[in-house]
């Protein structure tokens, strides 16, 4: 292998006999497989393993490695997934041996830092979100959803009430009508304002004795603040159903207000987007839930619980829907996130949100002349333009991410919201330096600029990357997904 | 853009070809070209009771997932095996080839509520939704 990076399979480098390792000679009486496991357990021919060198192997996957583009690499504003960068102080706390070699299954009393973590965690993130209780156990922000509607479920049943219908605006991530869906519950969904904010004549004609919950995100996913909320919450809580709070634009918003003061019941937070973890592929996420009162007997167990200067995991639950997730959630991102809020301290969250708005408008400002906004007034934590003005040179969103691409950038989040025609969806987060947003912005405009000179070279884009532009509606129709010989 | 005479439109960008009181149902090529290539159309089970305004039918780009709505009430008699292996066809024929359902209606009148081609081909001049 050389510079000049291998596109080999690892399967593709393999020869007959060769090795990464070499086992010292064996110094017990040897036995055959065949002695060891019944026959019909054992494969007819052996599998087809890659065979290469100990330096093949460490240069194909660090090649690989290499190729990976992350928060570490450069700018990354993915609009709705807050890219923002990962202290590696957060690393250092959860590594600490004390969190990284315990067991779930050891005694209480021997774990009782890690319990008195999570307790304080809970604590913090209620404070946050105005909750008044809140479970750490699920692992992903559609996760906290699907808890989230389990636990409004489980309230209306108790109640004695039938209630099966969730609404959510046309506006919504993905995740929560798939969450009403996958919870056994039906989905109505609301036409937006063309501002991009809630109709409330239209909220007020869907709900009624079969309304479940409301799922809204608040900035909405257009990056607007939705002023309305306290009418949204009245309307409704007066047809007996509940607020879900979808936690993805949470960075806005922090030490700012609070969805619990908005009037939700359940919100979920994702640590691996607000609250600093790594994200992605890196993973693993965690989705937490905070509740309001009436919610909290149907938390999962177990629930930590401080007796005086002990913390015990409380098990004797009977409301409570059950276990979600394997012990208590994803405990070593948990750590990771409570280092960042520990670190950051109330005003440092405050600060965090406010200065993720002011690069997201920063951006907005310098974009809007060479971009079309459709929502040019002040936004959130992301702004929203589109290639309209671009369309007459042939050239579309997905050609301008793939060009942003030959800039060294990972595109924005492209084509959604979906009420938004060819969206560009760019979350900066306030990690960003102004040098940084400024070099993203240059390269933006030069785009612009190209597509009225020379559009070919962005509707063929990317060229500089390993591989350029990949057929995605093959690659979705006839996915390859195993390697044969 | 390809609006036929002589089929009949929904507002959410279905077409109808009606037959007596059977009535073949697809996306219209506004529909397809907005979606971009269609990768997955999930199909209803003939037999399957559809109601106006209800989605039946789920059709998966490289862009979007988007609900196929009935445009009328009726019993589902045939659907197009077809595109389980070759969605494609909904970009490449989208009222031929491409159609997606056959419909039994359970009520004639309904068709009155939809969209002659004129209508429709205002309806886009509007704006589309």
């Amino acid at each position: 292998m050389s510079i000049k990076k291998s596109k080999e399979l690892i399967f593709e480098l393999s020869q007959a006999g060769r090795r990464a390792v070499d086992l010292p000679a064996c110094d017990v009486p040897e036995a055959t497989l065949e002695s060891l496991i019944p026959a019909r357990f054992l494969r007819k021919k052996p599998p087809s393993l890659p065979e290469v060198s100990q330096p093949d192997l460490m240069r194909h996957y660090t090649a690989l490695s290499q190729r990976n583009f992350g928060v570490d690499s450069g700018f990354y504003p993915l609009g709705s997934c807050t890219m923002k960068y990962n202290p590696k102080v957060n690393e250092d706390a959860g590594r600490y041996p004390g969190f990284s070699l315990i067991h779930p299954l050891q005694p209480e009393a021997t774990v009782q830092g890690a319990l008195e973590l999570l307790y304080n965690m809970e604590q913090y993130l209620a404070e946050i979100s105005g909750m008044d209780a809140v479970t750490m156990q699920p692992v992903a922000g559609a996760h906290g959803e699907l808890t989230g509607l389990k636990l409004i479920r489980a309230y209306h049943r108790q109640r004695g009430e039938q209630r099966t219908k969730v609404i959510v605006p046309d506006s919504a991530h993905g995740t929560n009508p798939a969450t009403a869906t996958v919870c056994g519950l039906e989905t109505v969904e609301i036409k937006s304002h063309p501002d991009g904010s809630i109709n409330l004549e239209a909220l007020q004609a869907a709900v009624g004795p079969d309304t479940a919950a409301l799922m809204l995100t608040n900035p909405s996913t257009l990056g607007l603040f939705e002023s309305n909320i306290r009418e949204i919450a009245r309307i409704v809580h007066e047809a007996g159903g509940l607020l879900y709070y979808d936690g993805a634009n949470a960075n806005a918003i922090m030490g700012i207000t609070r969805p619990g003061d908005m009037g939700f019941d359940v919100v979920h937070f994702n640590l691996h987007k607000t609250f600093s973890t790594p994200h992605g592929g890196g993973g693993p996420g965690s989705g937490p839930i905070g509740v309001k009162q009436e919610l909290v007997p149907f938390l999962p167990v177990p629930v930590i619980v401080k007796d005086g200067g002990a913390y015990h995991l409380e098990q004797d639950r009977p409301l409570s829907i059950g276990k979600v997730h394997a012990f208590y959630g994803n405990f070593g991102v948990i750590v990771r996130a409570y280092a960042y809020i520990r670190a950051m301290g109330p005003d440092g969250l405050k600060q965090a949100s406010e200065d993720a708005v002011l690069n997201a408008n920063y951006c907005l400002s310098q974009l809007k002349d060479d971009f079309y906004a459709p929502f040019n007034r002040f936004c959130m934590h992301e702004c929203i333009v589109t290639s309209k003005q671009q369309k007459q040179y042939g050239v579309r969103t997905l050609d301008i991410a793939k060009r942003l691409l030959d800039y060294g950038y990972h595109p924005p989040t492209i084509y959604f919201p979906l009420i938004v025609e060819e969206a560009m969806m760019i979350e900066p987060t306030e990690t960003e330096s102004k040098e940084t947003l400024d070099a993203f912005i240059a390269a933006m405009r030069s785009i612009a600029e190209e597509a009225k000179t020379d559009a070919a070279l962005i509707t063929a884009a990317p060229q500089t990357t390993v591989v350029g532009r990949l057929d995605e509606a093959l690659a979705a129709r006839k996915p390859v997904v195993r390697w044969k010989e | 853009m390809n609006i036929p005479q002589e089929l009949k439109y929904s507002k959410d960008h279905e077409w109808v070809r009606i037959d007596g009181n059977r009535v073949t149902v697809g996306i219209t090529d506004y529909a397809q070209a907005q979606l971009g290539d269609v990768v997955f159309v999930e199909l209803p089970e003939p037999g399957t009771e559809v109601s106006t305004g209800a989605g039946f039918s789920v059709v998966e780009s490289v862009k979007a997932v988007s609900d196929i709505y009935a445009p009328v009430s009726g019993t589902v008699l045939e659907v197009n095996e077809a595109l389980a292996d070759a969605p494609e066809i909904v970009n490449q024929s989208p009222y031929e080839d491409g159609w997606i359902v056959v419909i039994e209606l359970a009520d004639e009148a309904e068709l009155d509520e939809l969209l002659d081609s004129e209508a429709y081909e205002e309806l886009l001049a509007e704006g589309g939704q």
